[in-house]
């Protein structure tokens, strides 16, 4: 409960941070709301020298149009994304993630980069983002990158992010009008990690799916693109369970569920299965 | 209104509450006496290993560190070990248990060390520099693998894992079986639980070194009992031990307990001559602080085919874990007279087993004993009933015991006041019971993916520990009497000091009925002292649902003696016999002549200035009672849950729970329920979510709040409740207890309405806790090829 | 060690803090506001919560250098003399009995009956899912959260109406 010793500095902007981060030596992180964090640092499963706090960059704090794109700033709480009414609009998926975070103390402080660069595979808002076909805006002292939500996911816990590399924004696309998108959550208690999470982006034309994106949570080492159901579920007739059902059991085939006290990995793939059948007739609608 | 129909049965809003919604209560962890030094204590990784070595010299010289000692260096603190009270046979089995290990480690947690130092931050930070050297030796954490040939020994110095064997039999059982047209014979397992009291534990110790005193404050459940008990740990006399328990944040038996902690402190105290203070975390508690259950059960009911019950059978074996805490042997034998529950037969039988494995040792969590038993039989008579063709109601209702007074069991106790099919019929008049069975048969027709189910849970227990004489026959070390003492002040105020000490149960509030309603007095009057032992030094505290219906009893005969007196003085003073008053709503008035009247707080004045007193009476308005109870109480009841099951993931949903309940007499029908709804909860938490599990190094793997899954509100639904009023023929107020009653009867409703649901699927039975995967899994095993 | 300057239950506090003392620890050792508990270290229970700029949040998962220049309210400030609709429904509902998760849950369901005036009890559930109690099985909890909720929109009701 009493984190170990270490420095703290408060970032004033966002090139304040890239230096404070770049002088702070190789344990120096970075905390924005802290609750990826700070749970580690209290059991001390983690150990950072010196803190950045990049909590008050007011710059990284926004939820807003761009072209056909909507930008979310790095430092935008859990708890914005799920009040957001653009969101709610243009991507209500992501929204719906946001929404089943951990409990309503958490949505007030964690934020979705913090979410993101921290690459739990349990949790939530990375399966909405693959399946979004999203991009992680990046700046470092060498300058912005973007990368794709695709590649970003390494392993448990690691990322694309460079260790002197700060993620400032996440792009995603606006949701079609032939679209419907949906994220279950299942889990034991509500404010528990997803056992599995299911995020589904379906578009349909005369009773026909034309296109799919399947992403799942805590089904592997990352966020799980399922590929082969998204192509199985193009050309279903959006009336025929058995095909859909047929589709869904693809997932279990793409997908390396982990083992732990809240379920085995046998159990994951069969919810997995369940789940993508609902939350595709659930974007459906 | 009269004075006692107003205070008791009535709405009185809890005197507790203000300071707990203002935050001004005082909790152990807010007690810092100046100078309080802080303790952080080193614990064995290991589930079992040899301490070659523990070197504290690297941690002595961190900053802020005042001391640093490993459990040899202390040795010679301790006059004997850590307390154990209850030696359930004559040749049980019982380890060494020091406050720190000395020679080896026994489980995962076992303290090794300590740190002292001048702020939290440094003593854990210190704490982190002892240098341990383990050998580590093979370890188990599951009750079979404890009784294997070949099994490593918890402790080698026993020669067995076997703790002790107890039995018991009454009328001719193999005779009773033979004969039986039916025998359903059923396994059960109970996983061991966490009691997960939301205040994590906490110690601090002041010294008055020039006098030798000490004052521990601690988050304790007996104040009594651990003074009792540390001082002989110690070698304090016990009448330099002053132990407080001030506002403790729940306990649920977790805190009924004398902790290592509780010692350590005390001689840290005694060594340094410096306030010692140490806070659990709460990862800390879950290794450090006593489990609950991990019991396997085999019940075997004989019946004849029209279900009526003949005897029982029962086997049990009880993990104890790595030591024996407090009453860790006798918790199997506190349900161990209840596996007949509500219903009758000739013949029943048995045997208990406790054995030793390297994990936190276990002891009493809320209904100790009870919720095991309920939950076997309740189980065991709903198969009874599938065998012989009898719905949960029908079984039920052919095997109750009659209703009545002082009814003899099958187990050998006498129930106090029986009305079984009362609750059971309230139960079924709030259901509405065709109406889901409707509901039910339409979602089996339709193949519906959620599927209904119904349980029962027609669950007697025993409670109100209890007789001295009855503990003395079990061999328990200490009496079952509560103390109580009243005291009317000059002013006419009225102190009442208890034994028996709270930590959430609303004791203040129902004493302060109990008094007003007695004495007559505004209830505003009342001030009600507990948890301290020098202000009331006599008492046996808060456990097994005693506190009402021993405590409570006592403070009314306490009363009763006040009003005696006070009798005395009022007449002296209006010059006419004692015999010629009556007493009513705080007033003597002499019969027949209702103007001429003294109220009570009248003759407290008189008796404090002494002018004037009846010859022979002292100065003083104030009497005392111990009160030692004739019998255990037996509250009873009918709790229904209706779920809905999810079959294709396996996810059960509480959609109704209905619960009657029957504890005699109700003081305070607010408080009543509220512990019912408690109890409920924990029960359906158990029957759900709960388990502690370890993992093959015998490390605790559900070892915090993040996946040891206490339910939130999100998870509960809200509770029906009603009641039947049978009074308790054991003591005057008719009063039985309702503490644990709740989670008593849960756990089996809950499981007995998922069997329900997936009857028709071929399930039999599913294990606690029915989680997602353990029901999914059921079903998968129950379909045609699958693997059960 | 670094300086800070908090608004605490409307009184501001300047005090020099290790950046890793955490914000509970801030409110009860360093301002003696031992009104808020602690009931876990891994932010699941939900005991130490207090409002940070009028949001709940769990104190033991903030920095108090993070709550630099914020503003805090802690049961002891909900309001600091009387007591706050949600206090008294506590009280009336018999939604506490150790009462040690009690200031938590207060100011969860202050937070969220701000922000949700019309919540159902289904709503209530949810939303208290980060605050866990022993006691009470949450029945009486979650009518004491709706019946604040309505005085507390009564209450809005009558101030917008006379404003």
């Amino acid at each position: 409960m009493i984190p170990t010793a270490f420095d703290y500095e408060v970032a004033t902007s966002l090139d304040h941070a890239l230096a404070l981060l770049g002088g702070g030596g190789e344990e120096a992180r970075l905390i924005a709301g802290g609750h990826s964090l700070l749970p580690l640092m209290k059991l001390r499963l983690a150990r950072p020298t010196a803190l950045v706090d990049i909590g008050r960059l007011d710059e990284l704090r926004h939820v807003r149009e761009k072209g056909d794109l909507i930008a979310i700033g790095a430092l935008t709480r859990h708890h914005d994304l799920e009040r957001s009414e653009l969101l709610g609009e243009a991507c209500p998926a992501l929204a719906r993630a946001a929404s089943q975070i951990g409990d309503p103390q958490v949505r007030y402080r964690g934020t979705i980069g913090g979410s993101i660069a921290h690459g739990d595979p349990a949790s939530d808002l990375p399966a909405v983002l693959l399946a979004l076909d999203a991009e992680f805006v990046t700046r470092s002292e060498e300058g912005e990158r973007t990368i794709p939500a695709a590649d970003f996911f390494l392993r448990p816990f690691v990322s694309a992010l460079e260790p002197h590399e700060i993620l400032t924004e996440i792009r995603v696309p606006r949701l079609r009008e032939a679209s419907g998108s949906t994220y279950l959550k299942f889990s034991r208690r509500a404010q528990d990690w997803a056992i599995v999470g299911v995020a589904a982006v379906v578009d349909c034309a005369d009773g026909v799916i034309e296109k799919a994106a399947i992403g799942l949570t805590n089904m592997g080492p990352t966020p799980v693109r399922a590929t082969k159901t998204e192509a199985a579920l193009v050309g279903i007739d959006t009336a025929d369970e058995s095909a859909i059902s047929a589709a869904a059991g693809h997932a279990t085939a793409e997908s390396d569920p982990p083992f732990d006290t809240y379920a085995t990995a046998e159990y994951r793939t069969a919810l997995a299965e369940v789940l993508v059948h609902r939350a595709v007739r659930a974007a459906l609608g | 209104m009269a004075t006692a129909e107003r205070y008791v049965g009535g709405g009185v809003l809890r005197k507790e509450d203000p300071k707990l919604l203002t935050g001004e209560a005082t909790f152990v962890e807010s007690i810092t006496p100046p100078g309080t030094l802080y303790v952080s204590l080193v614990r064995s990784p290991y589930a079992s290993a040899s301490l070659r070595s523990v070197d504290v010299a690297a941690a002595r010289e961190a900053p802020g560190v005042v001391a640093a000692f490993s459990g040899g260096d202390l040795a010679d603190e301790w006059a004997s070990g850590l307390p154990m009270a209850w030696p359930v046979t004559e040749d049980m089995n019982h380890p060494d248990h020091w406050p720190l290990a000395q020679d080896y480690v026994s489980f995962a947690g076992d303290g090794v060390a300590v740190v002292v130092a001048t702020s939290r931050a440094a003593a854990k930070d210190a704490a982190e520099l002892v240098e341990v050297e383990y050998e580590e030796r093979p370890s188990l954490t599951a009750i079979e693998s404890a009784l294997a040939d070949g099994a490593p020994l918890v402790h080698e110095a026993l020669g067995t894992n076997e703790c002790y064997t107890w039995a018991l039999a009454n009328g001719d059982v193999d005779a009773t079986f033979e004969g039986a047209d039916v025998v359903t014979r059923q396994r059960y397992v109970h996983p061991r639980l966490v009691p997960n009291a939301m205040e994590p534990r906490a110690v601090v110790v002041q010294p008055v070194a020039s006098a030798g005193d000490f004052t521990m404050w601690s988050t304790t459940q007996v104040p009594h009992v651990a003074r009792v008990t540390l001082a002989l740990t110690l070698g304090i006399p016990e009448s330099q031990l002053r132990v407080i328990a001030p506002d403790v944040g729940g306990g649920f038996g977790s805190k009924l307990n004398v902790y290592a902690e509780e010692a350590l402190c005390l001689a840290l105290a005694r060594r340094l001559g410096r306030p010692i203070k140490w806070v659990a975390e709460r990862s800390e508690d879950y290794v450090a602080t006593i489990h609950g259950r991990d019991l396997i059960q085999e019940i075997e009911l004989a019946a004849t085919t029209e279900g009526t019950i003949l005897g029982y059978r029962v086997r049990l074996l009880a993990n104890m874990g790595a030591y024996l805490q407090l009453v860790t042997p006798g918790v199997p034998l506190l349900g161990a007279f209840v596996y007949c529950g509500s219903y009758g037969g000739q013949a029943y039988s048995i045997e208990c087993t406790g054995v030793f494995t390297n994990t936190t040792p276990t002891d009493a969590y809320r209904g100790a004993g009870r919720p095991e038993a309920t939950y076997a039989i309740e189980r065991a008579i709903d198969r009874l009933g599938r065998e012989v063709g009898l719905d949960p109601i029908e079984i039920r209702r052919r095997n109750f015991l009659p209703a009545g007074e002082n009814v003899p069991s099958p187990g050998g106790l006498v129930y106090d006041s029986t009305n079984y099919d009362g609750a059971l019929q309230r139960a079924l008049d709030i259901l509405d019971h065709d109406a889901v069975r409707a509901e039910q048969a339409s979602r089996r027709e339709l193949g519906d993916a959620r599927q209904i189910g119904v349980g029962f849970s027609s669950y007697m227990e025993m409670c109100g520990l209890a007789p001295s004489q009855v503990l003395a026959s079990l061999n328990y070390g200490a009496g079952g009497w509560e103390a109580a003492t009243v005291r009317l002040l000059p002013t006419g105020k009225v102190e009442v000091v208890t034994g028996s000490s709270p930590h959430g149960q609303g004791h203040v509030t129902s004493w302060s009925q109990i008094t007003a309603a007695a004495l007559g007095v505004p209830i505003e009057d009342v001030t009600v002292l507990h948890g301290d032992t020098a202000i009331a030094p006599l008492g046996m505290d808060t456990y097994g649902s005693r506190s009402l219906s021993v405590g409570g009893v006592a403070l009314h005969l306490a009363c009763g003696r006040v009003i005696d007196k006070a009798k005395r003085i009022a007449a002296h003073m209006l010059e006419v016999a004692p015999d010629d008053l009556e007493f009513e709503g705080g007033v003597f008035s002499v019969k027949g002549v209702p103007d001429r009247t003294k109220l009570i707080q009248e003759t407290a004045f008189a008796a404090w200035t002494a002018h004037s007193l009846p010859d022979g009476d002292e100065p003083g308005l104030e009497a005392s009672y111990v009160y030692d109870p004739p019998n255990f109480t037996f509250p009873f009841g009918t709790h229904i849950c209706v779920v809905e099951v999810d079959t294709e993931t396996g996810a059960v949903d509480i959609v109704r729970y209905i619960a009657v309940d029957d504890c005699g007499q109700v003081i305070n029908p607010q408080i009543v329920d509220g512990q019912v709804h408690g109890g409920i909860a924990q029960g359906i938490a158990a029957a759900l979510f709960e388990e502690a599990l370890y993992d093959e190094t015998g490390t605790l793997q559900t070892s915090s709040m993040i996946n040891y899954l206490v339910p939130s509100a999100a998870e509960l639904p809200s509770f029906e409740l009603d009641r039947t009023v049978t009074p308790s023929t054991t003591n005057p107020m008719g009063v039985k207890g309702i503490g644990e009653a709740g989670t008593i009867a849960a756990a089996p409703a809950v499981i007995n309405a998922v069997v329900d649901a997936l009857w028709h699927l071929g399930v039999r039975d599913v294990g606690m806790p029915a989680s997602p995967e353990r029901v999914w899994r059921a079903i998968q095993e129950a379909k045609p090829g699958g693997s059960g | 060690m670094r300086d800070i300057g908090v608004i605490v239950n409307g009184v501001r506090h300047e005090a020099r803090v290790e950046p890793r003392t955490l914000l509970v620890y801030f409110l009860r050792e360093h301002l003696g506001l031992t009104g808020t508990n602690i009931g876990c270290d891994t932010s699941s229970c939900g005991t130490c919560t207090v409002l940070m700029d009028g949001e709940s949040v769990k104190a033991c998962t903030v920095l108090a250098v993070q709550a630099d220049d914020r503003e805090l309210t802690t049961i002891e400030g909900l309001p600091v003399t009387g007591w706050h609709p949600m206090q008294q429904a506590f009280h009336e509902h018999h939604g506490l009995q150790c009462g040690f998760c009690t200031p938590g849950m207060i100011l969860a369901a202050v937070s969220y009956v701000k922000e949700n005036p019309d919540a159902s009890e289904d709503d209530i559930r949810l939303a208290l899912e980060g605050n866990l109690c022993r006691c009470t099985g949450y029945h009486n909890i979650v009518k004491a959260v709706a019946a604040a909720a309505a005085v507390m929109k009564a209450g809005a009701a009558r101030s917008s109406a006379t404003a």
